[in-house]
C-alpha cells in the first residue's frame, strides 16, 4: 500500500512538472530574435484588454499589432543607415481611466518606448494627457471625438466633429429638410464626447436655422430607452431627424425599442456617431438596417488599398472579422509614425520626430492624409447607409480630404482660436487668429 | 386621458422588466437571506442560453424558427436552475447565516461566470472536463486505508493540483495543434446578437391612438404569468408549504421530517431559474453581453428593500411604482399635464426629464422613503425577523 502511495504521489508530481512545463512553452514561444535587423526600437500599445471597453479597444491592439508585423516583415524602420525592428509592448488600461495614466508612466520610465499608441474614450485620453506633457513624451490617439484640445505632445488620427458631425447635420438638412423640417432630436451616452459633441451640434443646428427640439443623455451601460421613446413621440409625431452619440450597450436597447416602438427609419432617419461595422453585428443588421453613420472609413470602401488593408486583417485574424473606422485609424498612426522617424532619421529626439511628422503625407485605406500643423490630420468624410450584410453602402463623400480644425467654431468660447505647432510662440495650442 | 394611459403603458412596461429581473431574487434574498450578488450574471446566463437556442433553430427554415422564443424561455429556466442548485450545493450551502461572508463569495461567482463565458472554449472545456473527472475518480477510488490517514486532506488536495496541471495539459496540447475553428471561442469577449422572432418585433396594433409595442406588452404578461406562477408555486404546492415552512422556522422543519437540504436547493434552483427567463426575456430589449448583469443587479436590490424583504406583494408594488415613476419623471410629461405650472416648478421638471436625472430623483425618494419605513413597505413580521 504504502508503495502505491508513494507511487501515486510521484505520478501526482511528474504531472505537475509535465503540465508547467508545457504551460511555460506555451507561454514564452515565439520571442526569437531577429538576425536581420541592426537593433530594436520599443513602442508602448496602450487599450483596454479587460473591463467594458475590452470589446472595442482590443481591435485596435490586433491592428496596430498587425500594422508593426507588417513593418517588421518588410525590413524595419530605417534609421541612420540601420534597420530596426519594431517591438511592442502591450499594456492594459483596464477601462479605468487612472490605470492609463498609470501605465503610460510605467511604458515611458520602465520600459523606455519611442513612442505611446493607445487610448479610446476621451476620459481616458485627459487622463494620460497630464503625464505625456510633464514628460514631453509622445502619444497617438486613433479614434473620433469631441476636438476642442490640442496638445503637443498628443497626435490625433481620428477625426474631429468638422470631419464627422458638422458635415452630417449638413448632409441631414440636406436630404430631410423638405420632408421634415430643420429639427433634431439629440440622443447620447452622460460622458464628456457625446456632451461636447452635442454642444457643437446644437450651435451648428442653430446658425442653419434650425431647431434643437430635445435632448437626452443615457448613463452608460443603461437600457432603459422609454422614456426617451416617449418623449421622441411626442416631439416629433410624424417624423423628424434624430442624432445619436450614444456608446456602447444602449445602443442595442435603443434600436431593439425603437423597433418595437414603431420608429422605424423611414419616417424617424437616425445618424449615428459611434456604430460601426463591428457594432452592427452586435445589434444585429436587421435592426440597425435603414440607419446612417457617418466615418472616415468604411470596409465597404472598395478601393484598392482598402480592399488590401481588410484582406490583410481578415487573414490575420480570420474570416468572420470586420474592420471599420476605429481600426484604419490606428492602423495608420503606426505608419504615420514610422515615416516620421525616417524622415527624421532618429527615433530617439522626440522633439525630431514630433516636427517631422507635420506635413507627412500617406496612403491610408481611406485615401489621401495629411498631418497637418495642430497635430490631427485630413480626412475624407463619407456617409454610409446600413445595410441587411452588416455593411454600409456609401452614400456621399467629401471627394477630397477635409482640413481638420481642433477649436470648434459654432461655439462661442472657443470662435476664432486656433492651434499650430509650427509656430515658436508660447501659446501655440490655442491662440486667437 | 390619452396621456394618462400611454404614462402608464410606459410605466409598466419598466415596472414589469424590473419585476421579471427581481422575483428570483425576492426569492433568494427574501426567503433564504442570501445577498446573491451573481444574479446579475445568472440573468446573463439566461441571456446566452437564449443565443444558443437560437442558433439551434436556425438551420430549421424560417417557420420553425419563429418558435424558438418559447423553447429558449423553458430551457433558460431549466439550465439556470442547474446552475443554481450546483452553486448552492457546492458554495452557498457552506455559508447560510453569514450574509457577509455570501456576499463575497457570490461576487466572486459572478467574476468567474463573467470571465467563463468570454473566454470558454473547446479546449477549455475538455480541459475542465479532465481535471473534473480525474479529480473526482481517484478521490473516489482512493484506498479506505489511506483516507482514513491524517494526511488525507492534503493527499486530495494533491490530486486536485496535479488533475488541475492535467487539465492544462489537455488544454495546451489542442490549443497546440493550432486549429483555428476549434480554438476559437465559444462566445468571446465581444456582445451577441439575439433576434427577437418576427411575431414579437415591431408593434401589435394600438389602443386610441397609443402604439402597443410587442416585446412591451410580451413581458409584461411573462411576468404577470410568472408571478402568479410563483404565488401558486409558494402557497399551494407541497414544495412550496415546506418552504415556507422552512423560512419560518428551521429546526422545527427539520424535527418534523422536512427535507431541509433538498428545500435549500430547490429554493435556490428555482430562484435561479427565475433569473434565467429574465435574462431570456431582456435579450428583447437591449445588449446581450458577459457584463449584461451588472446593469440590473442594482436595480433588483432597489426594488426588494423598497418593497420589503421577503415579500412578493410589495415586490410588485414597489417595481410598478419605480417603473412609473421613471416613465413620468423622465420623459418630463408632467409639463404637459400640467401646462400652466409657475415657472421655477416648470424648471425643475425640466431638469429631472432626463434618464440620469430621473435616476437620481428616484434615489432619493428610495432614501426618504427608507427614513418613515426602513423596512420597506411590506416589513416581515413574526418569530423568524427576531431570531
Amino acid at each position: 500500500m504504502k508503495l502505491s502511495l508513494s507511487k501515486r504521489l510521484v505520478a501526482g508530481l511528474a504531472a505537475a512538472a509535465v503540465g508547467l512545463t508545457t504551460t511555460a512553452c506555451g507561454g514564452g514561444g515565439g520571442g526569437d530574435t531577429a538576425g536581420d535587423f541592426d537593433g530594436e526600437i520599443k513602442v508602448g500599445i496602450l487599450h483596454s484588454l479587460s473591463g467594458t471597453m475590452a470589446i472595442s479597444e482590443t481591435t485596435l491592439k490586433e491592428t496596430e499589432e498587425m500594422a508593426i508585423k507588417e513593418i517588421n516583415d518588410s525590413g524595419g524602420v530605417k534609421v541612420g543607415g540601420k534597420s530596426y525592428k519594431i517591438k511592442s509592448i502591450s499594456e492594459d488600461g483596464a477601462s479605468d481611466w487612472p490605470t492609463f495614466a498609470e501605465k503610460s508612466q510605467k511604458l515611458i520610465d520602465a520600459d523606455g518606448v519611442a513612442v505611446v499608441f493607445g487610448g479610446w474614450t476621451s476620459a481616458s485620453r485627459k487622463a494620460m494627457l497630464p503625464v505625456y506633457e510633464a514628460k514631453d513624451h509622445f502619444l497617438f490617439y486613433p479614434i473620433q471625438y469631441e476636438g476642442q484640445e490640442c496638445s503637443k505632445n498628443i497626435f490625433y488620427t481620428g477625426a474631429v466633429p468638422n470631419q464627422q458631425a458638422e458635415p452630417a447635420v449638413d448632409w441631414l438638412f440636406d436630404k430631410f429638410s423638405g420632408k421634415l423640417g430643420k429639427k433634431v432630436y439629440l440622443v447620447g451616452s452622460d460622458y464628456v464626447y457625446p456632451r461636447t459633441a452635442n454642444t457643437i451640434i446644437k450651435e451648428q443646428v442653430k446658425s442653419l436655422g434650425g431647431e434643437t427640439v430635445g435632448e437626452d443623455y443615457i448613463p452608460l451601460g443603461n437600457t432603459e430607452v422609454a422614456p426617451i421613446i416617449a418623449k421622441i413621440k411626442k416631439a416629433f409625431p410624424d417624423g423628424g431627424i434624430i442624432i445619436n452619440t450614444l456608446n456602447g450597450d444602449s445602443n442595442v436597447a435603443l434600436f431593439k425599442q425603437f423597433k418595437a416602438a414603431g420608429i422605424d427609419p423611414e419616417k424617424y432617419p437616425i445618424m449615428s456617431f459611434s456604430i460601426a461595422e463591428e457594432e452592427i453585428r452586435q445589434i444585429g443588421p436587421e435592426y440597425v438596417g435603414g440607419t446612417y453613420a457617418a466615418w472616415n472609413y468604411f470596409m465597404s470602401l472598395g478601393t484598392e488599398a482598402s480592399n488590401n488593408f481588410n484582406e490583410a486583417f481578415l487573414a490575420e485574424y480570420g474570416d468572420d472579422r470586420v474592420t471599420n473606422d476605429p481600426m484604419e485609424s490606428a492602423y495608420n498612426m503606426v505608419y504615420l509614425w514610422k515615416a516620421a522617424v525616417e524622415k527624421a532619421d532618429t527615433y530617439e529626439d522626440l522633439d525630431a520626430v514630433r516636427n517631422a511628422l507635420i506635413g507627412i503625407k500617406l496612403d491610408a485605406p481611406q485615401g489621401p492624409i495629411e498631418m497637418y500643423p495642430n497635430h490631427h490630420i485630413s480626412q475624407t468624410v463619407r456617409i454610409g447607409e446600413a445595410m441587411d450584410d452588416g455593411q454600409f453602402k456609401i452614400l456621399w463623400d467629401s471627394k477630397t480630404p477635409v482640413a481638420p480644425i481642433t477649436w470648434n467654431q459654432y461655439v462661442p468660447e472657443t470662435k476664432g482660436y486656433k492651434c499650430d505647432w509650427t509656430l515658436d510662440r508660447a501659446d501655440a495650442g490655442k491662440f486667437k487668429m | 386621458m390619452e396621456l394618462v394611459f400611454s404614462q402608464l403603458l410606459d410605466g409598466v412596461s419598466i415596472g414589469s422588466v424590473l419585476l421579471l429581473a427581481a422575483t428570483g431574487l425576492a426569492i433568494v434574498f427574501g426567503l433564504m437571506g442570501v445577498i446573491n450578488l451573481a444574479h446579475g450574471e445568472l440573468m446573463m446566463v439566461g441571456a446566452y442560453v437564449t443565443y444558443v437556442v437560437q442558433n439551434l433553430f436556425k438551420p430549421l427554415g424560417e417557420g420553425l424558427f419563429q418558435l424558438y422564443y418559447p423553447v429558449a424561455l423553458v430551457a433558460a429556466f431549466f439550465v439556470t436552475a442547474v446552475v443554481g442548485v450546483f452553486l448552492e450545493k457546492t458554495l452557498i450551502r457552506k455559508l447560510y447565516g453569514r450574509p457577509l461572508e455570501t456576499l463575497l463569495a457570490t461576487w466572486g461567482v459572478s467574476l468567474i461566470l463573467i470571465q467563463f463565458v468570454r473566454s470558454v472554449s473547446t479546449p477549455m472545456v475538455l480541459g475542465i472536463g479532465v481535471t473534473v473527472i480525474l479529480g473526482i475518480l481517484v478521490n473516489r477510488y482512493l484506498p479506505k486505508k489511506i483516507k482514513s490517514r491524517p494526511f488525507a486532506p492534503y493527499l486530495a488536495g494533491l490530486i486536485w493540483t496535479a488533475s488541475a496541471l492535467l487539465g492544462i495539459v489537455t488544454i495546451s496540447a489542442i490549443t497546440g495543434i493550432g486549429n483555428r475553428a476549434l480554438n476559437k471561442p465559444w462566445f468571446g469577449p465581444r456582445n451577441i446578437d439575439v433576434t427577437a422572432p418576427k411575431w414579437l418585433q415591431g408593434s401589435w396594433g394600438s389602443i386610441a391612438g397609443i402604439e402597443l409595442p410587442g416585446i412591451r406588452i410580451f413581458i409584461i404578461i411573462l411576468s404577470a404569468l410568472l408571478l402568479l406562477g410563483v404565488a401558486w408555486f409558494l402557497t399551494k404546492s407541497v414544495w412550496g408549504l415546506r418552504i415556507r415552512a422552512v423560512t419560518q422556522n428551521r429546526q422545527m422543519s427539520n424535527c418534523l421530517g422536512i427535507p431541509t437540504d433538498s428545500v435549500d436547493s430547490i429554493t435556490f434552483g428555482v430562484g435561479s431559474g427565475l433569473a434565467g427567463v429574465a435574462g431570456a426575456a431582456i435579450t428583447l430589449l437591449g445588449s446581450v453581453g458577459p457584463n449584461l448583469g451588472a446593469a440590473y443587479i442594482v436595480s433588483c436590490f432597489m426594488v426588494i428593500v423598497l418593497g420589503g424583504v421577503g415579500n412578493l406583494v410589495g415586490t410588485v408594488i414597489a417595481s410598478m411604482m419605480l417603473g412609473i415613476i421613471q416613465s413620468i419623471i423622465g420623459s418630463g410629461s408632467l409639463l404637459i399635464a400640467f401646462p400652466d405650472m409657475p415657472k421655477v416648478a416648470a424648471a425643475v421638471v425640466e431638469f429631472f426629464a432626463t434618464t440620469s436625472m430621473s435616476y437620481v430623483l428616484i434615489f432619493i425618494f428610495i432614501i426618504g422613503f427608507l427614513q418613515f419605513k426602513p423596512t420597506g413597505m411590506f416589513p416581515q413580521k413574526g418569530r423568524s425577523v427576531e431570531a
